[in-house]
Parts: structure tokens; sequence; C-alpha cells
């Protein structure tokens, strides 16, 4: 049994909200279907959801890629949008600047960030004003799990 | 629970067709926040809720929500109830409001993720 990587890539996009969840379904999907432990891979869903619906709420456009590493997931969720100045404060619970139409919704309670930390080991932030946002998430595959390929 | 019991408590509609009236539900949670619903560690199995677009479905999906209820007689869209019967997440309407729906359920003894009430 040789290790291999496997990764996918998917396209968001801004303001649809129909479609919004399509990606992580997926990612949900592929780890279900690689044997991972439910709820390992619920945390995992959630993660990814907050991502890609922060692209679908705050930014134009952007990508998920998803990556199967031998001990750890990687999400790399990267948009072309505003961006977000002060990293420190989007990361407090409780802080959004999502606008009615967003809360209506369901979504601008400012917990989708620190979700995201909570969901994973890893999660890096970095972002230019007026250009876009990269949200860097690394999870550790759980030890127990033996997947037979 | 099952949830031909929870259909009969809260003397609500089944929004898609055919589903196991046999399924186990063993917890329930109330949530108008999306947010809510997904910063639970451990959810319930059962979410009722006043929201009715399709976030709602793929909220639930992440977390592995099995059922649905609308509360105050809300339906969503027919793509939104396609969504949900292509995951597989059953869908009910009841007219009650969010407290007396909850109330109800509480009183036969379903419980939240804690699994007690007291
Ligand atoms: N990709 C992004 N592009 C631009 N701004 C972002 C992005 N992601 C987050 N933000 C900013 O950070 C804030 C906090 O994000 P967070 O996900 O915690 O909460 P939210 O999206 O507002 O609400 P929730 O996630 O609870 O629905 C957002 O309101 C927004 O101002
Ligand atoms: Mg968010």
């Amino acid at each position: 049994m040789e290790e291999r990587v496997l990764e996918w890539d998917y396209e968001i996009e801004g303001k649809d909200f129909r479609n919004a969840g399509k990606v992580s379904s997926k990612v949900k999907e592929i780890m279900k279907e690689l044997g991972f432990d439910p709820d390992f891979v619920r945390g995992v869903a959630i993660a990814s959801y907050e991502a890609e619906m922060n692209v679908v709420c705050h930014a134009e456009k952007g990508t998920l890629h998803f990556a199967i590493l031998p001990e750890t997931l990687r999400i790399v969720v990267q948009d072309k949008g505003p961006g977000i100045p002060d990293i420190d404060l989007a990361m407090q619970e409780g802080y959004s600047t999502a606008p009615l139409e967003i809360r209506e919704m369901g979504f601008g309670a400012g917990m989708g960030l620190p979700n995201m930390k909570k969901n994973t080991d890893e999660l890096d932030i970095s972002s230019t004003v007026g250009e876009g946002t990269v949200v860097e998430m690394l999870i550790r595959t759980p030890p127990s799990k033996e997947r037979s390929e | 629970m099952q949830l031909w019991e929870i259909k009969g408590i809260l003397e609500a509609e089944l929004l898609w067709e055919p589903v196991d009236l046999q399924l186990e539900i063993e917890t329930a949670e109330a949530a108008d926040l999306m947010s809510d619903v997904l910063s639970q560690s451990i959810g319930g199995e059962l979410l009722l809720t006043g929201l009715i677009n399709s976030q709602v479905i793929r909220t639930a999906e992440m977390v592995d929500i099995k059922a649905i209820t609308f509360i105050h007689g809300k339906r969503p869209d027919a793509k939104t109830i396609a969504l949900a019967q292509q995951k597989g997440i059953l869908l009910l309407t009841t007219n009650l409001f969010l407290f007396e729906a909850c109330a109800r359920l509480a009183m036969r003894g379903l419980t939240g993720s804690s699994g007690t009430i007291w």
C-alpha cells in the first residue's frame, strides 16, 4: 500500500446562496467514502463550510483546495474580495460585518472564524485589503484510523 | 423517539415522501441561527427552526441532522425540499410556534444533546 496524496480543487461563487455549501458537501462525501470516523468528518465539514460561507457572504469568488496528506488534511480557501483589515478583530466571537440579507438567512453571528479555529489544529489567515483572503486549515487525521485502500 | 411519534405530537406534515417513519431520533435542538447549529460540537438529530432557505438544509447536512421541523406552518420552496430529499434529510412542517413545539416534545421525553432537560 503506497501513500499517495489525494487532492481536489473547487470553485466558489460569491453571493450564490443557492449553491453555497456544495463544495463542503463534496468534501464531506469524499471523507465519508474514504471511511473516516463520522465525528471527525463532521468537524472537518463544519470548518470547510464556514470557510466556504465566508467566501459566499463576504467575497466575490474563490477556490477551495482539499488535500488528504499522510497524517493531515489540508484545506486552503482563497478568495478575491475586500480582504480583512483586522484579522484579530475578525477572529473575535460575535464580530461580524455581515449585512441584513445574510443575517436573515441565519448567518452573520460572527462565529465562523472562531468555529473554524475550534475544529482545526492549525488555522492561518492572511489577507490583503482590496485584494482578497487566504485561509489555510490543517487537521490531523485520527491516529486510530486505518483506511483500507 | 421515532419519527411517527414526533409527527403525531407536533401534528406535523411530511414535506417529502416516502420516508422511514421508524427513524429513531434521540436528541433535538432548536435554532434560527445557523451559526449556533454549526457551533455545537454535538447537535441534535432533529432541528426545529423558523428558517426555510436552502442554507438550512446545507447546514443540517454538515452536522448530520436527520430531520428538520419547520414551525408556524412555514414551507421551503420546491428546490429546497428537493435538496433535502436528495440528501435524505426528512422534512416536517407544523403549525405550532417554536416554543410550543419544543415544549410538547420535551414533555414527551425528547431531550437536547446533553441528554436531559433538568
Ligand atoms: N473571506 C473573507 N473576506 C472578507 N472578509 C471576511 C472574510 N471572512 C471573514 N471576513 C470578515 O470577518 C468577519 C467575521 O467572520 P466570521 O466568519 O467569524 O463571522 P461572519 O461570517 O460575519 O458570521 P458567521 O460566520 O457566524 O455566519 C466577517 O463579518 C467579515 O467582516
Ligand atoms: Mg462566517
